[in-house]
């Protein structure tokens, strides 16, 4: 037996062997050897189309009925962290169980299942993530099949500071209910903190499918038989994945007299703290002392109150600073102010159908804007019930390990405003910008699998990132530098002004000397009459921008989500459809393939 | 022997084919607000420095942005004259694209500051549009053609001006460059591109030209590379005394360098202007040293190879035989400012500009009240050599509505100003201008404030004394002339320079180096004692200093009682 297996394709399979390579595509030396052994294993098991479910033949002939199966789509990884979750606990109880994402997941197997579980989630502007785009375009269409066959239970992931909340989970729930499937239980949703609604909805969920089991074979449940399938990803040597960070520079990069205060921060980290290009890192952040005590003096709640935080007893002052969100409104907390608050126009804008304003409020309104303009009293109960768990920020990393020296950089827009004479800070930026020097603080890595270069240095890459969202392009573009990749790498980068908000600019200017950066575009949208956006960039550049596609170019896109995002995407596809003379459908499947293949990754929030 | 090689400028123009090079291609590049380098020494020959925020250079730096860069735009308009609508244009152009000021330079032109790169080629179309241009307003060429602003117009006053415009233009360079690229190439018929007589690598410098009709020297005819002294017998204008070889500008610790004061060739009549002028130039164009900038100017050329040989090329290359001097007479180079009257019932408004700056701010709304005026005026603007402003042309009647447009918008009347703050001057500097090394324009209004008290307590708050205040020696505010000159050494130090007169007649002296303010004022105020106990009647400082030996081993000077028309 030689060493270096000959890969068994055949003409017929030039996609299966592309979506092989997307999905090996980031991984490292360590990673690749563990998947060589573990698909060996799984040959050897008969088993190899589970590992690769892309890849996978119809599946439902060859497990039995009575198995369930979780699908997960993911955009930052929380549903997928779900998913994982909702397999241990099925297996652990003796449901027969696979997990697969769900671009890998066809419809075809879907008109077979009996026992489905989804947990996903929702992006920008009520979207589901890029993953699911295909699945839902299918299930959406004329040839969707009949269901009547299905059980199935949904579990959403959103902001409920986004006016769409979990809004993909709700219409992947409705559609197969309209298709004939069974729902097991209510849906599930989970605002940011998705621990406990996840552990409720895997239990509900779990006791109505042991009991849709029982029914049909009810002398024995199946005992688990297919192996806990992790992603790719998943399964790299543990590196730590929480670690302390010491700040070695904190510098404002937007001149003075612009809008916006963004910082870029330098961190010495560990050396064995392994990032790659793409990745985050999280802060759980702290609420400011005063800001706690503007929101006591303001609800009248006593701060000094026992208050239950999942069981445990705890000052509701502590509670409100450690553990509760008070810088992002969502709306069932409006709500609940509102009831209190009994003001109308509180009420106006809740019954409000324009989905713009409620965002429009929560972007410029904090808790405490709201109890000190509608004054309400709050019991500390109430405060600790009602007020979200206060979440983690994440933050793109913004250097690359081997480009950087081992420093990790972020790039952060703070929040802060002025509102109704009062200045209001975001919870997490204001913390790391008030950081002093050699100040510590504590990260965990969140590792970005799906925003990943291309292991192949020949591969030109096309980076859209307006804003912030060009902080992991500049880990992009140093990372390929220091890898000597020769192929070449576009940034299109869009602010409000040239002047004061050209993030990066000597970095940028010296990469084009270098030639680290073969292009730069820029749009910058308010120094001129009309507004000019990434997108108008791109569509201007039309010609280019389809060559590079079709040369093999990956594209990657990062920032806002709920408008940036879809409107580059439009481009994209009218982009496709004017230059290969395609229709619209031609173009989404173009884009969709790109998706698929891991030429279009998108890292959005 | 081996031929020194031409400095770079010399290179940038005659590969810049017309002086286009690259700049089209820079102002589309939206990667930088700057130009590409030989592009950034083209630009000047259309008009506009590129310039940058100094004060912010650091700040910038540190956070990943390049420097502040922006254009300083400077017209051509030969005798500072501007029309209403010219005005109004400018100052809209000013809040839209520039800093929101309008600076009155000592050349008579208008300048924004400012400008970025995106907007430049908007502003300069504009600016067109209005016929007010910005060729050669800078670079190797001749620059904006000064010309001597006397309040109460009078026909020879106008055909001085007419001189002034007719010189400009002759001396234009013939290059489409400016009108394809800012213009979009509307092309102007029966324009010749080749250069005739500057050719196609220009001046070995800038070159600066003025008309002056004594017994004004408002315009400083000795500072000048090439100056026209009108001659008026009878009340007509029979001729001009040529002057050549006049410039300001040195470099610190350069002997090599050095201001000089023009010679005055000789006279001629009116019609041999233009051919005098050209023959000037082409001198300097084929003798000027064009391997070194800091020795390139004509007064070094006539310098190096005499007077008499300079004398010799102008009338061969003129076909003109240069009579001997005409006499004349200066009796100030300050402007007269307040309401005066003027011929046919119209009357003339000199308003004093603070180093020339048209801006509203410190509750003076100077920008303001001009745009108002200009609404409403029928007559013209007049831009001072030194830097004042003359609202020409005003009728009788209209006097107490202009009057009361300023007074409303807290614009001091000129009378109520000290002489010594009628009349100082200061050049841009500090934060835009690449060559400062000290400010000037931003300094001036605080120390005009300490040298007053100083004045004030001797007693001599009522005297003329012209100050002059430049942030580096190329000298803009022509500070050699001046009785009392700071010249920028670095922040907050100056050389300190005494002796020149109310006339612009002599250069002054350098008196003590590299100074800071307590020292400046230290030296004023001894010196100041001394004047007021010793002067003599009518004896200016810059004179009495001489006199007695304050400066030493200048000659002394005639005592000249300064009279304003």
């Amino acid at each position: 037996m030689s060493a270096v297996l000959p890969l068994p394709l055949t003409d017929a399979e030039p996609l299966r062997f592309t979506a092989l390579r997307t999905r090996v595509e980031g991984l490292g030396r360590d990673e690749l050897l563990w998947l060589s052994g573990y698909s060996a294993g799984l040959a050897l098991a008969g088993a190899v189309h589970a590992a690769l479910p892309q890849a996978t033949e119809p599946a439902a002939a060859a497990r039995t009925a009575a198995s369930l199966t979780i699908v997960y789509s993911s955009q930052t990884g929380n549903a997928r962290k779900v998913g994982e979750r909702l397999l241990a606990e099925a297996q652990s109880a003796g449901v027969a169980a696979r997990l697969v994402r769900i671009d890998a997941y066809s419809l075809k197997e879907l008109a077979a299942e009996s026992l489905l579980w989804v947990a996903i989630s929702t992006q920008g502007d009520g979207d589901p993530p890029d993953d699911a785009r295909a699945f839902f375009d299918a299930l959406a269409g004329r040839r969707a099949p009949k269901l009547a066959q299905l059980s199935y239970a949904v579990f959403g992931l959103g902001d409920s500071s986004y006016p769409h909340f979990c809004a993909a989970a709700r219409k992947l729930d409705e559609r197969l209910a309209e298709l004939g499937a069974t729902r097991l239980v209510a849906r599930g949703e989970a605002d940011l903190d998705f621990d406990v609604p996840a552990q409720r909805f895997g239990s509900d969920a779990l006791s109505k499918t042991r009991e849709r089991l029982e029914s049909e074979s009810p002398t024995s449940l199946p005992s688990a038989s297919v192996t806990v399938l992790r992603p790719l990803v998943a399964a790299a040597p543990a590196a730590p994945t929480t670690f302390a960070a010491q700040l070695i520079g904190n510098q404002r990069i937007t001149a003075r007299g612009a809008r916006k205060d963004v910082r870029h921060l330098e961190f010495a980290v560990d050396a064995a703290v392994a990032w790659q290009p793409g990745d985050a890192v999280a802060l759980k952040p702290r609420n400011a002392a005063a800001l706690v005590d503007a929101v006591l003096v303001a609800t009248g709640a006593d701060g000094d109150a026992t208050v239950d935080d999942n069981g445990r007893p705890v000052a509701l002052r502590r509670l409100l600073a450690e553990s509760r969100e008070l810088t992002r409104l969502a709306k069932p907390l409006v709500a609940a102010h509102a009831a209190r608050a009994n003001h109308a126009e509180l009420a106006q804008l809740l019954a409000s159908k324009e989905p713009q304003a409620f965002s429009r409020f929560v972007g410029e309104h904090q808790f405490i804007d709201l109890v000190t303009r509608w004054p309400a009293a709050w019991t500390a109960a109430d405060l600790a019930q009602q007020l979200r768990p206060l979440a983690t920020r994440s933050y793109s990393i913004a250097s690359s390990k081997s480009g950087h020296d081992g420093e990790l950089h972020l790039t952060v827009a703070l929040r802060d405003d002025v509102h109704y004479g009062e200045r209001r800070q975001g919870a997490a930026s204001r913390q790391l910008a008030d950081l002093g020097e050699d100040a510590a603080v504590e990260f965990e890595l969140v590792a970005n699998p799906r925003f990943r270069l291309p292991v192949d240095g020949q591969r030109d890459i096309l980076m859209i990132g307006p804003g912030t969202g060009v902080a992991p392009f500049r880990s992009f573009v140093a990372e390929r530098a220091a890898r000597g990749d020769r192929g070449r790498n576009w940034l299109v980068f869009g602010e409000q002004h040239f002047d004061t908000q050209f993030l990066y600019q000597l970095e940028w200017q010296a990469a084009l000397k270098t030639g680290a950066l073969s292009r730069l575009d820029l749009a910058f949208s308010r120094d001129q009459d009309e507004r000019v956006y990434v997108q108008h960039r791109l569509l201007q550049r039309a010609a280019e921008v389809y060559a590079w596609l079709e040369s093999g170019a990956a594209v990657y896109v990062c920032g806002d989500a709920s408008r940036m995002a879809p409107d580059v995407h439009r481009a994209l596809l009218q982009i496709v459809e004017r230059q290969r003379g395609v229709d619209a459908e031609g173009a989404a499947e173009y884009l969709a393939e790109l998706t698929a293949t891991g030429r279009y990754q998108r890292d959005v929030y | 022997m081996s031929v020194p090689a031409l400095s770079h400028v010399e290179d940038i123009k005659s590969a810049s084919r017309g002086l286009r090079g690259t700049l089209v291609e820079s102002l589309a590049d939206p990667v930088t607000g700057a130009l590409a380098e030989d592009d950034q020494s083209l630009i000047k020959f259309h008009g506009s420095y590129q310039q940058d925020d100094r004060d912010l250079r650091d700040e910038r730096r540190r956070a990943k942005l390049e420097p502040a860069y922006s254009f300083m735009i400077r017209t051509r308009l030969p005798g500072g004259v501007a029309t209403p609508r010219q005005w109004l244009a400018l100052d809209e152009l000013a809040t839209r694209y520039a800093n929101g000021t309008l600076r009155l330079t000592t050349r008579q032109a208008f300048q924004l500051h400012g400008v970025v790169k995106r907007n430049l080629k908007s502003t300069i179309a504009a600016m067109n549009r209005v016929l007010v241009d910005t060729i050669a307003a800078c670079g190797d060429v001749n620059r904006n053609v000064m010309a001597t602003v006397v309040p109460a117009r009078s026909p020879v006053e106008d055909e001085v001006l007419d001189w002034a415009r007719k010189l400009s233009e002759h001396l234009l360079p013939k290059t489409r460059a400016y009108h394809e690229i800012w213009l979009d190439g509307e092309r102007i018929e029966g324009v010749d591109e080749s250069e005739t007589f500057y050719g196609p690598t220009y001046l070995p410098r800038k070159f600066k030209a003025a008309v002056a009709l004594p017994p004004f020297n408002d315009v400083d005819v000795f500072a000048q590379d090439l100056g026209f002294i009108a001659v008026v017998e009878q009340g007509r204008l029979v001729g001009f005394n040529l002057t050549v070889g006049g410039g300001m500008g040195s470099t610190h610790g350069e002997a090599a360098t050095y201001p000089r004061l023009a010679d005055v060739l000789g006279f001629h009549g009116p019609e041999h202007l233009l051919a005098v002028a050209e023959a000037v130039v082409t001198t300097q164009r084929d003798f000027g040293d064009r391997t070194n900038r800091k020795h390139a100017r004509l007064k070094y050329t006539i310098a190096d190879r005499g007077v008499e040989w300079f004398r010799g090329e102008v009338e061969r290359r003129a076909g003109v035989t240069l009579a001997p001097a005409r006499p004349f007479e200066f009796h100030s180079n300050a402007d007269r400012l307040g309401w005066i009257e003027g011929s046919g019932g119209r009357w003339h408004l000199g308003l004093r500009v603070l180093s020339g700056r048209i801006a509203d701010r410190d509750g003076v709304d100077l920008r303001s009240a001009l745009a108002a005026v200009a609404r409403e005026h029928d007559g013209d603007f007049r831009l001072t050599p030194n830097q004042n402003l003359l609202i020409s042309g005003i009728p009788s009647e209209r006097r107490e509505r202009i009057s009361a447009i300023l007074r409303e918008h807290g614009v001091a009347t000129p009378e109520l100003l000290s002489p010594l703050r009628q009349r100082a001057l200061a050049c841009v500097a500090l934060p835009t201008c690449p060559l400062a090394m000290a400010e000037a324009e931003r300094y001036l209004p605080e120390l005009i404030g300490k040298v007053e008290d100083l004045l004030a307590k001797h007693a001599l708050i009522g005297q003329p004394i012209h100050l002059r205040v430049s942030g580096c020696p190329n000298g803009c505010s022509r500070p050699h002339l001046a009785e009392i000159a700071l010249i920028g050494k670095a922040p907050g130090r100056y050389n300190l320079y005494l002796g020149g007169d109310a006339q612009g007649r002599v250069l002054n002296r350098l008196y003590r180096e590299n100074i800071a303010e307590p020292g400046i004022l230290a030296e004023l105020d001894a010196a100041f004692a001394r004047y007021a106990a010793e002067r003599e009647a009518g004896e200016g400082f810059g004179v009495f200093v001489r006199r007695v030996g304050i400066v030493a081993g200048l000659p002394n000077l005639d005592i000249r009682v300064e009279t304003l028309p």
